[in-house]
């Protein structure tokens, strides 16, 4: 079992940005990360010369399929100016953001360098649904898995409908998850689907009327979530609104070492907690209903961090899908095995709970380019303790934060504790 | 008569070219006697290389499932979509083995009254012919 050693020195963040995300059909996937690029560096508080960043870590899965473009890194290091500095692009599947950002941390924390950029990126609406469908199902086990014909959601279900029958949830508890996360994305100007489930709703009955077709009947959203033709079935008992979406997008944080933050920033976000861990295929796992390469990913960086769950004010979490997200608020220590779908509920994870999760939108109403969301967790509680959360900022101070980001169902786990110090 | 089934190397190819012989092949440690299935080569439990091929009992119970209504595109091949969905699910062996598999022989259309714990037994499906034929691994109720 791996140990969780303090970090040799600290690291901080002292710039964080991010695209749109979206479907962009005339970017690419370094059009996208210049975007980011840009927008992190605008967000660095002091004089800041890009020539001081020392290597570069991209997270990214799929660009030769999705783009038919690899050696993706060092095109992107181009892009920004940054040749001759190494560059390395980072695959673990949707889990390749956090795991490039542990790859920046990593590179400070033993002394080799003292100023690292790390981005994520991910160019998927080119390809027709089933090609992105396929695609993604690379990061499963193919000959075991998807020769059984799962797809992602199809994964997902299957938790789902394990979940369901050791604790009683039921479908209509997940769709909690969905209008919370569509709440906060509403607020979050960078969301590839920025609205309400409500306004969504109202939406689709004002374009039925302009197009002369009969008006639905639904009188609120859960009448809407539960109408197969408004939210069709993907995969029993998962639906549309279950599932993140396709997206574009791009993201971008700078870190550099504790003793030299504050040449950079004014409130720099101390990374205090790193924790990571694989695990074997979903059908080899004692239990579907929690994945433990999170739980032990959380407890590494909780015991390198020195704090537990209780101490953390919010997290962003890997909402894949729905389900995710309640497995993963158990995971990380939230809530107890079997409570995290009362939790949603009950509003505890809402931006004025208890709890805050996924203040951005997570990658359900926000977007899951495969290989920037993991950085894009990052920007987001960059914002949030920093107080720049803007319209969906969570009351109070935001001492201490999480991010957990997975890779597949779990094959993959990262999991990062952040600090703010003043 | 020489045995081939103690030399067939432990990959995901000889575990396909069982299915085509209806069979489902596990891989036991002869050192520590755990069972592997999907079949390995080297034992998680005690590192040893030391493995044989064993015949599984075929019978288990579901753990996890879904109906597939959005298909890949090599399910749309076989003809499933939505209007055609399929269950795919997790197959706890008596044996305490898990395996991913196809489930047939259920109500595709009242998932609801699918339940965990089901008793099943295994099932081998083919698609395609000549060079393009493959077994798939199912199981039914």
């Amino acid at each position: 079992m791996p140990k969780s050693r303090p970090l040799p020195r600290g690291v901080a963040i002292v710039g964080a940005g991010m695209s749109k995300f979206g479907a962009f059909p005339d970017k690419n996937g370094r059009d996208l990360f210049v975007e980011a690029y840009k927008d992190m560096r605008r967000s660095v508080d002091k004089e800041f010369d890009p020539s001081a960043i020392e290597s570069f870590y991209l997270g990214n899965f799929s660009s030769d399929l999705f783009e038919h473009q690899g050696h993706t890194a060092p095109l992107l290091a181009d892009a920004v100016g940054l040749t001759p500095i190494p560059a390395a692009r980072v695959e673990n599947a949707c889990a390749s953001g956090a795991t490039a950002l542990r790859q920046g941390i990593m590179a400070i924390a033993s002394g080799m360098y003292d100023v690292v950029l790390v981005g994520g990126a991910e160019k998927m609406t080119n390809l027709p649904t089933a090609d992105v469908t396929d695609t993604l199902a690379t990061a499963a086990d193919v000959p075991f898995e998807i020769a059984a014909g799962f797809t992602f959601p199809g994964f997902y279900a299957a938790i789902s409908t394990a979940y369901m029958a050791k604790y009683g949830m039921t479908p209509e508890h997940l769709m909690n998850v969905a209008i919370k996360n569509h709440d906060n994305g509403a607020l979050n100007p960078n969301a590839q689907f920025g609205v309400t489930i409500q306004k969504w709703m109202e939406g689709r009955i004002v374009s039925a009327i302009k197009k002369g077709k009969p008006a639905p009947t639904w009188e609120n959203i859960w009448d809407f979530l539960h109408d197969d033709r408004a939210n069709p079935m993907i995969a029993w008992p998962l639906r549309l609104f279950d599932c993140s979406p396709i997206t574009d997008g791009a993201s971008a944080v700078l870190l550099v070492s504790e003793e030299r933050a504050k040449e950079f920033s004014d409130h720099p976000i101390h990374i205090i907690g790193s924790g990571q861990a694989s695990d074997v295929a979903l059908h080899d796992r004692a239990d579907l209903t929690s994945l433990s390469a999170a739980k032990l990913a959380s407890s590494q960086a909780y015991e390198m961090a020195g704090v537990t769950a209780n101490d953390i004010r919010i997290a962003e979490v890997h909402d894949c899908f729905t389900i995710a997200e309640v497995v993963a608020s158990e995971d990380i220590g939230f809530f107890a095995p079997g409570d995290g779908f009362k939790a949603a509920e009950d509003g505890v994870t809402a931006r004025g709970g208890a709890k805050p999760i996924n203040t951005s939108g997570g990658l359900k109403s926000k977007g899951h380019p495969v290989g920037a969301s993991g950085v894009a967790q990052a920007v987001e509680i960059w914002k949030q303790m920093r107080g720049e959360g803007g319209a969906r900022q969570v009351p109070g101070d935001v001492p201490l934060a999480l991010t957990h980001n997975v890779g597949a169902t779990g094959s993959t786990c990262v999991v990062h504790i952040y600090e703010r110090r003043d | 008569m020489t045995d081939t089934t103690t030399i067939r190397p432990f990959t995901a190819a000889s575990f396909d070219q069982y299915l085509a012989e209806e069979k489902l092949m596990a891989s036991r440690c002869m050192d520590c006697g755990a069972l592997h299935l999907p079949p390995r080569a080297i034992c998680p439990e005690c590192y040893s290389e030391n493995l044989e091929w064993t015949e599984t009992s075929g019978k288990g119970k579901l753990v996890g499932f879904t109906v597939v209504v959005i298909v890949p595109t090599f399910m749309a091949e076989q003809g499933f979509g939505r209007n055609n969905p399929y269950v795919s699910g997790i197959v706890e062996l008596d044996e305490g083995v898990k395996i991913s598999a196809r489930i047939i022989d259920v109500d595709v259309t009242k998932p609801e009254e699918i339940k965990i714990g089901t008793p099943l037994t295994v099932e081998f499906v083919s698609f395609g012919e000549g060079d393009n034929a493959k077994t798939y691994l199912a199981f039914k109720a």
